[in-house]
């Protein structure tokens, strides 16, 4: 029996992150384009699955809002890397308003921005919200989705309507992507296994005990609710600048809805099931391309359906409700020591048959 | 003046058309273990939920160490210094046994979110401050083999034990009790009685308990008042209860 040692275990993490760097240097000079940017987009669902997962599963709060940061955070940081000149081309409907169309920032300050301007909008949501209890969060949130679009389409100085900020720098590459990645799962790690992150979990089993305990539920329910925020607008400058071109069409209530997907596939409450599940379902979701494709199965032609993904992925969902109400990891974490004694007890019965 | 702990005056409360309590008056002392006894539906638990913040009276004041704190919030009072249990027990069940005391030691915690979040400054100290602490109550409660166990995995004697560790980790001034040997054995119950005399003792805290058991509540409780139907019927020392014809009546019915 290996037992949990936090010098090990801390060592081992270490080594792991040193693993991973090296595979992304590897990958950046031998992969192809179009898998360094599925690797993009692992990184930045990575984020979106940690930080949707610390509101939905560790908080228990229903959220329906990510679209929504998404956007913001995407849009800020569009609107503050385009240069001067390059926003007097594309804002042809409507001229950019003044400081906006002045100021050029850089891609690390625009994320930043991004994600503070992102959190400081969810504050302004969670304020009224919070104030009462019960599930006026997701109606809330799934409204504010809309707004935001519509806010989109239509403030035309500020996002240039429906024709969106195209022509982004591409900003983001595979270190950008992975690196605020590996940065995000370090802060919510720590913030779970924190008094702060207790406090999340003690609102969520039982809100009254929680009070009872000294726990001010509102303003832990409104930090739980920013932070997720802040990291969800940093990956939509990120997203913004994968792939150059930002409209309010891209920023649907389906994205929620695969986010949703996501953490509960992967065990609503817990970090390391919201990671793996981000892996396989961006993995997966273009793995999945043949079957939209046509292809002969056995002498039978088939001819591709577009949408057939989404078919399989509900079937998917459907088989996970039935057979592992919990996702792949339930509420558990990742430890070393589970994994070494998994590896341990393998190795002795493999020992054992030879 | 009486009741510098904890001292409720005339309190009412109305749910609708139902008056809850009615008029109710009580002082609880430092060291003292009062008993809050009555039939079902006297308003006993509604009086706890009062004095905790999660009911608003309808009229009626309530004093904690000489500060009014009707209708402040739950939060504020626990961390002022109520610590309560509840009837049904209500942990967190998906946290652990040590975890879910280390939740009520949060409002003594010194470290900033931004400190949390990157695992700087005063954070490492503090939660091992916490931990051991929290430790210390598990094994003062006999639970500290279990530190590592989901919370509703324990059997239910467990499970109460657990709650008072939780409470006691606020550091509680008053112990509020609700039902505490409610399913415990005879000789579970008369631990519990020895303990908390012990707790009282040692801590010197005032104890506020209800309870249905009554040769429990005879034995440990100082003074004791008892109501029905939101009325204060009787108030004295276990002695003098015990002999009052209008407790019998409304314990037992009329003869």
């Amino acid at each position: 029996m290996v037992k949990e040692n936090p010098t090990r275990d801390k060592l081992l993490t270490y080594m792991a992150v040193a693993a991973l760097l090296i595979f992304l240097w590897y990958a950046e000079s031998h992969f192809s384009q179009y898998s360094l940017r599925i690797i993009n987009n692992i990184g930045i669902f990575i984020v979106l699955a940690v930080s949707y997962n610390l509101i939905n599963g560790i908080a228990g709060q229903f959220s329906l809002g990510t679209n929504a940061f998404l956007a913001v955070g995407a849009y800020t940081s569009a609107i503050f890397t385009l240069s001067p000149e390059e926003k007097i081309r594309s804002f042809i409907i409507e001229p950019m308003i003044w400081p906006l169309s002045e100021i050029s920032l850089s891609f690390p300050l625009s994320l930043l921005l991004a994600g503070v301007v992102t959190a400081l909008i969810a504050l302004l949501v969670a304020l009224p919200v919070f104030r009462v209890r019960g599930d006026y969060l997701a109606i809330v949130t799934l409204g504010f989705g809309e707004v935001v679009q519509v806010v989109a389409n239509n403030v035309v100085s500020v996002t240039n309507g429906p024709l969106g900020i195209k022509g982004l720098a591409p900003h983001t590459n595979i270190w950008w992507s992975w690196g605020i990645c590996i940065f995000t799962v370090y802060c919510v790690v720590r913030l779970i296994n924190s008094s702060y992150g207790r406090a999340m979990k003690a609102v969520r089993e039982d809100e009254t005990a929680a009070e009872a305990m000294g726990i001010n539920a509102f303003r832990i329910k409104t930090l739980a609710f920013t932070c997720s925020a802040f990291f969800q607008g940093v990956a939509g400058g990120l997203l913004a600048h994968l792939i150059t071109t930002i409209s309010p069409s891209l920023f649907t209530f389906m994205l929620t809805f695969n986010l949703l997907i996501i953490i509960v596939i992967g065990g609503l409450g817990s970090t390391t099931g919201a990671v793996l599940s981000a892996i396989l379902i961006t993995w997966g979701s273009e793995a999945l391309r043949i079957v939209e494709e046509p292809f002969t199965f056995f002498g039978y032609d088939y001819s591709g359906i577009p949408g057939m993904r989404m078919v399989l992925f509900s079937i998917i969902l459907i088989l996970v409700m039935l057979f592992a109400r919990r996702g792949i990891m339930g509420r558990n974490e990742f430890k070393w020591s589970v994994l070494l004694n998994r590896f341990g007890r393998q190795s002795k019965s493999e020992a054992r048959t030879s | 003046m009486s009741g510098n702990l904890l001292r409720i005056e005339s309190l009412v409360v109305q749910f609708g058309g139902v008056c809850a309590v009615n008029g109710l008056n009580l002082e609880i002392e430092n060291s003292e273990i009062i008993g809050l006894i009555g039939p079902n539906g006297a308003g006993k638990t509604t009086a706890f939920n009062v004095i905790t913040g999660m009911v608003k009276p309808t009229t009626g004041k309530v004093y904690f160490l000489n500060n009014e704190i009707t209708g402040k919030t739950a939060p504020f009072i626990a961390r002022s210094g109520i610590a309560r249990t509840f009837q049904n027990i209500r942990l967190y069940d998906d946290l652990t046994v040590i975890e879910n005391v280390m939740v009520a030691a949060h409002s003594s915690v010194s470290y900033s979110f931004p400190e949390a979040i990157l695992g700087i400054g005063r954070f490492g100290r503090d939660e091992r401050r916490i931990r051991i602490k929290s430790m210390e109550l598990l094994e003062m409660m006999g639970l500290e083999r279990l530190a590592s166990e989901k919370a509703d995995s324990l059997p239910y004697g467990s499970q109460r034990k657990l709650e008072i560790a939780r409470a006691l980790a606020l550091e509680p001034k008053l112990l509020l009790l609700d039902e505490p040997v409610a399913g415990m054995n005879p000789a579970e119950t008369s631990d519990f009685a020895e303990f908390i005399l012990k707790l009282r003792d040692n801590m010197t805290i005032g104890i506020g308990l209800i309870e249905h058991d009554m040769s429990f509540v005879m034995n440990v409780c100082d003074r004791m008042k008892v109501i029905d139907h939101g009325v204060e019927i009787a108030w004295g020392d276990p002695q003098h209860i015990r002999n009052n014809q209008r407790v019998i009546k409304a314990y037992l019915g009329e003869g």
